[in-house]
């Protein structure tokens, strides 16, 4: 909550690399699914902070008024003019970048998760090892390392086709996602007591079948809601991919306050509305998140 | 899976000189027990005396580190045994009943049968509602294991692993975990078998069931067998003073 009060263009631009990315490593044997303190954070925001929020950034505005003639009336019948632009052409490709994302993410995260509690050992290390290795790199770095490294186009059969700059960004961002899904997969499947793969194994299961019929289905609901708290982590984080030059909401928000002339009082409401816009889209699935938390806990 | 040479005259759970140790702790130091078709066995004995270990040992649970343990002629210490199809002759149940608690208990008895062994599903659900009924739990099919008291989710328990027909039964001290009043229907359960002539090996402390269904008793400590004999005799004529200690501890 202190923090609000800070420019809301630097805080929208590196809300998520402040998060859990950054913390330093720990280690975890015990295998617990990972904690949700982003989801908490977010959804513990109530409807009258909210309002102290907006009223922060109604009386902003007064202070900066006095140097200059722009006034700020002028300044939200702009946002007003390009908010269109930037809705439908930014925050859609940050959504359709999040959908991305999470779906390899996910994919690749739940193969990385079993591979790290397979019983081939080389599997196991290598997979633990890439896991750690993509959760605790910086997101940014990562996605410096994927555009730079990806070519822009590909020829198959012939035909080349052009690589989008939001289509590598999808790849870099999906890094990290995948890591950490694999962690939550590896917690969730660690956490289920050994007596379930005895009680399996007793009855002739194989490990395949142990591990797809018994284990899996008792900690599907477990992974459920740290892996939302995941996705709205990684919503907020799409905005660093315009630091890379893809056109999402950000970049956008850049061009029409320069065609705007670049008025000091467009900042705020141009980025202000960035930050209500991925609250907007946060806070439900935050709320949502820790709903779920509390009634698996109770069911457990 | 049965072994050419194995016919049921001889032993059908055969453990010899069977050596084990966690790291340093030799938790088995030489153990050797037979076990004939239809025979009941129980193992007593202090905690930590091994008993557990035993019998985890007999459907491959854990491994041996010496000596042989035959099931129907079936070498479990052997690097190439096909730990699933030796599973499939061996039942076991467990102190905490370790139910899959994502399923209804006619779900968790149809299972295995089903996934593992392939069978129908229609001639498996018949034999499930039998085996539910028989450990007098009919009523209870659409039940999760969250909603059954303890003594309850072991006899499903019992119920899961009968539905795979097997040829012996391992229980790990199974009422351990239970409410003194739920006990004694669990021990029920396990009588109906012994007296329907299952083969079956029993880790327990409950000595007046041991004398009543056991055909022998085996007192283990430290890793040996100590003393051994037929309940009629065992409990009053135990020599070993371990054994007479034990006795007098828990009797």
């Amino acid at each position: 909550m202190t923090s609000v009060s800070k420019s809301g263009a630097a805080r929208n631009r590196f809300n998520a690399t402040n998060l859990a990315v950054l913390k330093p490593f720990k280690f975890n044997p015990a295998g617990q699914v990972q904690d949700l303190q982003f989801s908490h954070w977010l959804a513990e925001f109530s409807p009258r902070s909210l309002l102290i929020i907006a009223l922060l950034f109604l009386l902003w505005p007064g202070f900066a008024m006095a140097q200059s003639n722009y006034s700020f009336a002028q300044a939200l019948d702009a946002l007003w003019r390009w908010l269109p632009f930037i809705v439908t052409k930014g925050f859609l490709l940050n959504l359709i970048v999040s959908f991305l994302t999470m779906f390899i993410g996910t994919i690749a995260g739940v193969l990385l998760g079993l591979g790290q509690v397979s019983p081939l050992r080389p599997l196991a290390r290598l997979s633990w090892f890439i896991t750690q290795l993509f959760r605790n790199s910086p997101w940014l770095v990562l996605l410096f390392i994927v555009m730079l490294a990806l070519p822009f186009e590909i020829e198959i059969g012939g035909e080349v086709y052009p690589i989008p700059d939001w289509l590598k960004a999808v790849f870099g961002l999906a890094l990290p996602i995948m890591a950490n899904i694999s962690e939550i997969v590896r917690g969730a499947i660690v956490s289920v007591p050994t007596g379930q793969w005895e009680a399996a194994e007793s009855l002739a299961y194989s490990r395949q079948q142990t591990l797809w019929m018994v284990i899996l289905p008792q900690c599907f609901k477990r992974m459920i809601p740290p892996w939302m708290n995941w996705y709205a982590i990684l919503t907020m984080a799409t905005p660093l991919i315009s630091l890379l030059g893809v056109e999402e909401i950000i970049t956008l928000s850049r061009q029409a306050m320069e065609a705007e002339d670049n008025h000091p009082e467009l900042l705020v409401p141009f980025f202000g509305f960035a930050l209500i816009i991925f609250f907007a889209y946060c806070y439900p699935i935050a709320r949502l998140t820790i709903r779920l938390e509390k009634r698996f806990v109770v069911r457990q | 899976m049965t072994n050419s040479d194995w016919t049921p005259d001889q032993p059908l759970v055969s453990i010899k000189d069977v050596h084990k140790s966690f790291g340093d702790l030799e938790v088995l130091k030489g153990v050797s027990l037979d076990v004939r078709q239809g025979e009941v066995i129980c193992i007593i004995g202090p905690s930590g005396s091994g008993k557990s270990t035993l019998i985890r040992c007999v459907n491959a649970l854990n491994t041996i580190d010496s000596g042989s343990i035959k099931v129907e002629g079936i070498e479990v210490n052997d690097p190439d045994l096909d730990k699933l199809e030796l599973r499939k002759n061996v039942g076991m149940v467990f102190q905490q009943y370790n139910l899959f608690p994502h399923k209804t208990a006619l779900e968790n008895v149809m299972m295995a049968p089903i996934k593992v062994l392939k069978q129908s599903a229609e001639e498996v659900e018949e034999r499930a509602h039998a085996l539910i009924k028989r450990v007098n739990l009919v009523g209870k099919e659409n039940s999760y294991p969250g909603e059954l008291s303890g003594g309850q989710q072991q006899r499903v328990a019992i119920a899961r692993s009968l539905a795979m027909n097997p040829d012996v039964m391992l229980f790990d001290e199974v009422t351990a975990a239970l409410d003194p009043e739920t006990v004694n229907e669990v021990l029920l359960a396990i009588k109906d078998l012994a007296q329907d002539g299952m083969t079956c090996i029993l880790v327990t402390h409950e000595m007046g069931f041991a004398r009543e269904v056991a055909d022998h008793i085996y007192f283990t400590d430290r890793g040996i067998i100590v003393e051994h004999g037929p309940p009629a005799t065992f409990f009053t004529e135990a020599t070993d003073p371990r054994t007479q200690e034990f006795l007098s501890q828990i009797l």
